[in-house]
């Protein structure tokens, strides 16, 4: 093992213009975004760039000496594609530094009609293991992988053992089921999905009620969690919903959880990963200022002493705050089992 | 600036909660129209068109209603339900507007309420988050 890792590189969210420049401004070395539809993974209504505040991003992050990269990482529709072929044609337009893309048609457009651009492949790929990624490689030039949170460390530098693809993982943000890519599950209810939609429960699907005693969440008409007074909410998704199996009432497939890494960022520096990503362009510039400056902080102490590298209270404190849930885990980073 | 965590003492809850509310609501209003006649907010607003909404400050009893049209804010008066009903204490809704707090966060912690229309809130809550006050002189008092 080398002596001394290059530090990851922190790779921050950013819904808005405000959001893009509060990651620069706190410390973020690249920042990723979408456009303002559905060839991405975040398509809110009111979310994301148009061309004037894609470029004016851009121009901000390059003059601040940081990255952006375009998120395009839904799978193109049968019917209509030309949106997705119109959304990397206008990321290499306007000049962005990598595309990430998780659809392998998409990839092979993007490598045929710009073989300039660096091309890196979506954590919606569900590329879990090296012959994976070596194929894309092989196939399309991608430059970096970003791996599906369910690998634990070990197995995270055992894929960077046997690539010279980058490897990007998650660093902080709300977990899911994680069967990223391939993930169906809030179709039974809306009929649209992550993948084909970009939204896994999409807003005008959704509604709270505020009854006497709980708050309801319910999409498409469907009750998927009830939160008792005081009791901490998360985000509407049929994943984190508490439902009746057998007479018992309970979270039956994920509960609202952060990941956090900040205990492993050692680690993750030793096995040689590229990039660190933190989950969450659908929040507010305040999110992506606060986790930005932690992480920053986090990992230049962690890149300064690896052996005396302690988390401190306040950052710990500036996360759980945000964090979904409220509790904060390792998720499969660090599973003793094999 | 760092906004305490105070709330508004009941009894000046009482007070608040019984002057009339057209006021703070015209100074509302015509802050939005000045915002977005600057350009500083980038609104869409066929986005907004038709829809009413009411911003609840719970710890002032203050209710400030307001539609949309085509072209600019304005009070409203009729006593029907809002499309958007948003709520929280004053110093959580200054936390929001000056970006100290996300207010995903605020909603998970139980301190902000979204009612009616949820795609309207996310609209709303993306504008809000959309506006570049680098631009402006009240850029000084935002956290970020």
């Amino acid at each position: 093992m080398p002596a001394t890792r290059p530090l990851p590189e922190l790779v921050c969210p950013a819904g808005s213009l405000p959001a893009l420049k509060a990651a620069v401004d706190n410390g973020a070395d690249t920042v990723y975004l979408g456009l303002k539809n559905d060839t991405n993974a975040r398509n809110f209504a009111g979310l994301n760039f148009d061309d004037r505040t894609a470029r004016e991003g851009i121009h901000y992050a390059h003059q601040h000496g940081r990255k952006v990269l375009l998120a395009i990482n839904t799978y193109a529709q049968g019917g209509d594609i030309s949106r997705w072929h119109r959304a990397i044609d206008e990321g290499a337009a306007l000049g962005v530094d990598a595309i990430i893309l998780a659809d392998i048609g998409l990839m092979k457009y993007a490598r045929d009609r710009y073989p300039d651009l660096r091309l890196h492949m979506s954590v919606q790929s569900s590329a879990t293991n090296y012959e994976a990624i070596k194929l894309a490689q092989d196939m399309f030039d991608i430059r970096r992988a970003v791996l599906p949170r369910v690998l634990t460390l070990d197995q995270v530098k055992q894929v960077i053992d046997h690539t010279n693809v980058e490897i990007e993982v998650f660093g902080f943000g709300s977990l899911c089921v994680m069967v990223e890519g391939r993930c169906l599950l809030s179709s039974y209810a809306t009929g649209e999905s992550p993948n084909s939609h970009g939204v896994c429960s999409p807003a005008k699907f959704v509604r709270w009620e505020h009854g006497q005693q709980a708050l309801g969440a319910r999409l498409n008409g469907i009750l998927i969690d009830e939160y008792q007074q005081g009791e901490p909410a998360g985000y509407p998704t049929l994943c984190k919903g508490r439902f009746e199996v057998e007479g018992d009432t309970y979270y039956a497939l994920e509960e609202p959880t952060s990941l956090n890494v900040m205990s492993m960022l050692p680690q993750i520096i030793d096995i040689g990963v590229a990039a660190i990503k933190v989950e969450g362009r659908q929040r507010s510039p305040a999110y992506v200022a606060q986790v930005t400056r932690t992480l920053r902080e986090a990992l230049d102490a962690a890149g300064r002493d690896k052996q005396r590298f302690a988390v401190k209270p306040a950052w710990t404190q500036a996360l759980s705050k945000l964090a979904e849930g409220q509790q904060q885990t390792l998720g499969a980073y660090n599973r003793p089992w094999k | 600036m760092h906004i305490p965590d105070l709330t508004l003492p009941a009894k000046l809850a009482s007070i608040l909660g019984k002057l009339p509310s057209t006021p703070p609501c015209w100074a509302l209003v015509t802050t939005l129209n000045q915002l977005k006649k600057r350009d500083i907010l980038p609104v869409d607003m066929s986005l907004l068109a038709g829809h009413s909404f009411e911003v609840h400050i719970l710890d002032a009893d203050m209710r400030l209603r307001f539609t949309a049209d085509d072209a600019r804010f304005s009070v409203d008066s009729t006593p029907s339900e809002p499309d958007l009903r948003l709520a929280a204490n004053l110093a959580d809704f200054a936390r929001m507007m000056l970006r100290e707090e996300d207010p995903d966060t605020l909603f998970f912690n139980r301190k902000l309420v979204i009612e009616g229309d949820t795609e309207l809130g996310l609209i709303v809550k993306n504008l809000l988050d959309s506006v570049d006050w680098s631009a402006t002189p009240l850029q000084r008092f935002m956290a970020v």
